[in-house]
């Protein structure tokens, strides 16, 4: 999904995209890192995503004119992903008490236990005192969307695509609304009369938000 | 394809209500192939008998007094090899490449690995669409036809899953682990399709898109975020393995393949791309496929698989087969590009001798180690140490622990050893301290 800035970023493309296309297929090699840099190393800041630098653009032209044109109905119909900018959320609103019912009708209780911490599968409850990130250290812990997930737009996301496992993708927008709101809950990131929304997801400061760094590994001798 | 189609070509024909079939006739000879195998059946004494399941032909007692069977239109194993995948996990689940029955470097297509999150779909490849859309001029949908129409790229390469090993960087992992247990979420195959820079040129990328998202239409519609460097250097949407269409369990009708990367990354059975200037942060790039630091940080995006090598014979659960001459063999392989060197030890680590590698030595591609070992017949370490184009070479499980802790299970890539006693037992045994000289976990 786009991030909200996209319009004008797409605008200022426009001239900008044939003049690079002109120096023909394949002969732009602007940033593509050579060797072994560290694939997406520079793209990959996870406090400011999507700061990376320009690299080769497409041809001006089909090449091949293999493909049809994808109309806007078509592509809305597969863009569902929810960027951490909250870019895709879609309308709607559920509150924490709704949530616990759709933890009910949707029978995540029956996987996931009463509270999300009971199983039998993934466990999804659980804060560690003072927010600390210890998983390297303490192999026997285990990741909750309270200690170790960054950011409640995946939750959100990531829901609504998969979940219930064995009926997938069939919650309302404001069934997932109201159901994220209950799991943010268990994890006490929210209080238990919240109303969930758009802006909730997005605002939602998850307490691993600044935990994950790029990759540091290179190749060569080091052992990272 | 039903099961006596391809276990009982030879018997399906006979008995399928066709009778006569001209098919059946050898040419010239006039006899029909029912009295061929009834003259063969009683020359032989043996019985060729009718049946539904594999190993249905018994053995002529002498095969050079028998004329023998027909050619069948789709070939099956001999009924005396019957090598499997290892099946785990009940929900998503995975099933492991047995690397100890392969020989050489390719892996046979109904024996690669499988990790999936929610399930294989099955995908009719006349309705199949990809759809690359985002910061490009033209979003465009593409069918299975239209990508085979362009330029094909084709490779030997690994797909290794990132969880790899894990059950190797345990503190005390099982002596009963197999090569199939310990690294069989491993498997090397002739990937074809169109490569993705192909495709981002069609579509007209444009120059600041960073990252494609990549989503595959299973259950999960599990997506990925990957640096768009990855698609102008060696990615690829891969619609063939070994040969043939991929495998439903692979991909089909396509996939997204970038050599050398966690399997994870290369999203199967793909049907959308979008072209952005930031990460998606999916569950699978944030939840799952990080690697906690012992700093308290957690690494993302870690697409690379760097360098390891196991030994896949002699290993549990075979046995050494004898004092005096053994072969030393086993895989290793590095996403950062070539292998350059194998060492093996047969001393637990105190020296090493450099493997024969066998040629071919490609890229991204596992490459078959050989070592000739004298084996005296008393207590023996093997172990197997790669070193990539890099510099890199594959640690040891102590030097692991310092750099990312106990609790990092993906990339797992230590060195994996085998004890071998004299009663010719050989079990799973890592070294876990000094490359040089050290013995135990
Ligand atoms: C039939 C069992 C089942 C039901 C019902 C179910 N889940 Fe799940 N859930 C799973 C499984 C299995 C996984 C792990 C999938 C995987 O490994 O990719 C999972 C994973 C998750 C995750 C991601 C966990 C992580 O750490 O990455 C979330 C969040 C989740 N479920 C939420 C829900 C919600 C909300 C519901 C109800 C609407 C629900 N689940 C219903 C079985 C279930």
């Amino acid at each position: 999904m786009r991030r909200a800035n996209g319009v004008s970023r797409l605008l200022t493309l426009g001239a900008v995209v044939p003049a690079l296309a002109a120096c023909g297929a394949g002969d732009f090699e602007g940033g593509v890192e050579a060797g072994n840099a560290a694939p997406g190393a520079t793209a990959v800041a996870t406090t400011d995503p999507g700061n990376g630098t320009p690299g080769r653009a497409g041809a001006a032209e089909p090449v091949y004119g293999f493909g049809t044109p994808a109309t806007a109905s078509q592509i809305a119909a597969w863009d569902i992903d929810i960027g951490p900018d909250g870019a895709g959320l879609p309308p709607g609103q559920g509150t924490v008490a709704e949530g616990l019912e759709v933890w009910e009708r949707h029978r995540c209780i029956l996987c996931h236990g009463p509270t999300g911490r009971e199983g039998p599968n993934d466990l999804l409850t659980g804060r560690i005192p003072g927010d600390e990130f210890p998983f390297a250290n303490d192999r026997t812990l285990r990741s909750t969307v309270g200690n170790y997930w960054p950011y409640a737009t995946t939750l959100f996301d990531y829901t609504r695509r998969a979940m219930p496992f064995d009926l997938p993708g069939t919650m309302t927008d404001e069934e997932v609304y109201a159901v994220v709101g209950a799991m943010l809950y268990f994890n006490d990131l929210l209080p238990a009369d919240a109303v969930v929304d758009s802006a909730t997801v997005v605002d939602t400061r998850m307490p691993a938000r600044d935990r994950f760094v790029p990759d540091n590994r290179t190749g060569g001798p080091t052992i990272r | 394809m039903p099961e006596g189609a391809r276990d009982g070509a030879e018997v399906g024909r006979e008995t399928d209500g066709n009778g006569g079939d001209v098919n059946d006739r050898e040419e010239g000879s006039g006899l029909t192939r029912r009295a061929l195998i009834a003259g063969a059946a009683a020359a032989a004494g043996g019985a060729i008998t009718a049946g539904a399941t594999r190993g249905l032909v018994q053995e002529a007692q002498d095969p050079t007094k028998v004329p023998g069977a027909r050619p069948v239109t789709v070939g099956s194993r001999s009924p005396h090899e019957t090598p499997e995948k290892l099946l785990s996990g009940s929900m998503g689940g995975s099933s492991r490449t047995p690397l100890q029955d392969l020989h050489g470097i390719m892996t046979p297509a109904d024996l690669h690995f499988e990790r999936h999150h929610h399930g294989i779909p099955y995908i009719n490849p006349a309705t199949y669409r990809l759809l690359i859309h985002g910061m490009v001029d033209r979003p465009t949908l593409f069918t299975l036809e239209d990508l085979k129409r362009f330029p094909q790229v084709s490779k030997l390469l690994f797909i290794e899953c990132s969880g790899n090993g894990g059950g190797a960087y345990a503190p005390s992992p099982s002596p009963q682990h197999t090569p199939q247990s310990v690294d069989g979420l491993l498997s090397t195959s002739e990937w074809s399709g169109v490569a993705l820079s192909t495709l981002f040129e069609e579509v007209g990328a444009h120059a600041d898109a960073t990252w494609f998202l990549a989503e595959g239409s299973d259950a999960a519609v599990m997506g990925r975020s990957i640096p768009m460097e990855k698609a102008w250097d060696d990615a690829m949407i891969a619609y063939a393995q070994n040969g043939e269409a991929i495998r439903p369990e692979q991909g089909y009708p396509a996939r997204v393949f970038l050599p050398g990367w966690e399997g994870n990354a290369s999203v199967k059975w793909v049907r959308r791309i979008e072209l952005s200037d930031r990460p998606g942060m999916y569950r699978d790039e944030t939840s799952k496929y990080t690697d906690p630091l012992p700093d308290g940080t957690a690494r993302q995006f870690s697409f690379v698989m760097d360098a390891k090598s196991i030994i896949t014979y002699p290993t549990y659960p075979r046995r050494l087969p004898g004092p005096g001459f053994i072969e030393i063999t086993g895989y290793a392989w590095t996403g950062r590009g070539l292998i350059e060197r194998v060492e093996v030890s047969t001393d637990g680590g105190d020296s090493w001798h450099d493997a024969v590698l066998q040629e071919p030595v490609l890229p991204k591609c596992t490459t078959r180690f050989r070592h000739a070992w004298e084996w005296d017949g008393g207590p023996a370490h093997l172990l197997s140490r790669a070193t990539d184009e890099t510099g890199y070479t594959q640690p040891v499980r102590q030097q692991v622990l310092d750099a990312r802790g106990p609790g990092t299970r993906y990339h797992s890539n230590a060195i994996r050893g085998w004890r071998g006693a004299s009663d010719g037992s050989i079990e799973f045994a890592p070294v876990c301290g000094a490359p040089t000289g050290s013995r135990g976990c």
